[in-house]
């Protein structure tokens, strides 16, 4: 991440706003504390190899999901109104022919309320910027080398719609628990720059 | 026109940094600036879409010069001097 400015100095800023804020009744005392708490308390990657694990296991939850992901993911007692407000979430499944990467071009809209904060790099210029034009050599970078023939989808994210990515079920996991699966799923896996 | 945080598909950029175990925040003042603007929306002193458009709205070197979260606390002192909570001047930090 860029940024000239000393700690020391944006943290006096952001300080003084929050004391204004506080003489003006616009905040209340513990406030900030609670929603700070709050928000670590809540999404978390592991919310989204969950559904991920369900999705393998069970092919009618796979399509519900793929069909409308927020009445689906309430089967596994997740959502996605536990932010500002509800946004629309999309799953897009990776297959043998397709894979799929989610960006925000403007910005930075991601799952929050789901998967928790998003990785520095999502945010950052260079991934935003790069990964529509050349999604197959910033996923090189990532480490994840996808065949010639496999078609690669770009979502990318905007204030109302959010993208999350089934990954593919590796190999010689058949015997796995649904809970055993889940822990294979890592949050790049979700957003498409790992393969799982 | 495009703004400049309207990145996609522009050239230039640098190769993709990941940092290994990354923290939901790197400070504490960015754990603020979120909270913050939570809370001012919460209460409707401004909406998601208004603190949106306030970030895209920097000029362009200081949109690329700043990290993420001094972008929103930019945007939410824009916007708390537009909606006439505090003037620009109340809102800098005192100099003694």
């Amino acid at each position: 991440m860029s940024g000239d400015h000393p700690s020391s100095v944006i943290s006096a800023r952001v300080r003084h706003v929050e004391a204004l804020l506080e003489s003006r009744g616009l905040l209340d005392e513990g406030e900030i504390d609670g929603r700070i708490d709050e928000f670590l308390a809540g999404g978390s990657p592991a919310n989204g190899a969950r559904i991920t694990a369900r999705a393998w296991v069970d092919p009618g939850f796979a399509e519900r999901l793929l069909a409308d992901a927020n009445e689906a993911i309430r089967e596994v007692g997740l959502s996605m109104a536990g932010g500002l407000q509800e946004q629309r979430l999309k799953v897009v499944a990776n297959t043998a022919d397709e894979h799929n990467v989610v960006v925000c071009t403007l910005c930075s809209c991601y799952p929050i309320a789901l998967l928790g904060p998003s990785p520095g790099w999502y945010k950052s210029e260079a991934y935003r910027s790069r990964v529509v034009r050349d999604p197959r050599g910033v996923l090189r970078e990532f480490g994840l080398e996808l065949p010639e023939t496999t078609r690669i989808s770009v979502w990318d994210a905007s204030a109302e719609s959010r993208y999350m990515v089934v990954p593919r079920r590796p190999e010689g996991t058949e015997g796995l628990s649904e809970e055993q699966l889940a822990a294979l799923v890592t949050r790049k896996g979700l957003i498409g720059t790992a393969a799982v | 026109m495009s703004r400049i945080n309207d990145v996609g598909g522009m050239a230039g950029f640098p190769a993709i940094a990941e940092e290994p175990d990354e923290p939901p925040f790197h400070a504490d003042w960015e754990a603020h600036v979120f909270a913050l603007n939570g809370a001012l929306i919460k209460r409707g002193v401004y909406n998601l879409d208004e603190f949106r458009d306030a970030i895209e709205r920097m000029p362009p070197e200081e949109y690329l010069a700043a990290s993420y979260y001094e972008r929103w606390i930019t945007a939410i002192t824009t916007l708390l001097a537009e909606k006439g909570v505090a003037s620009p001047d109340e809102l800098d930090v005192p100099h003694d």
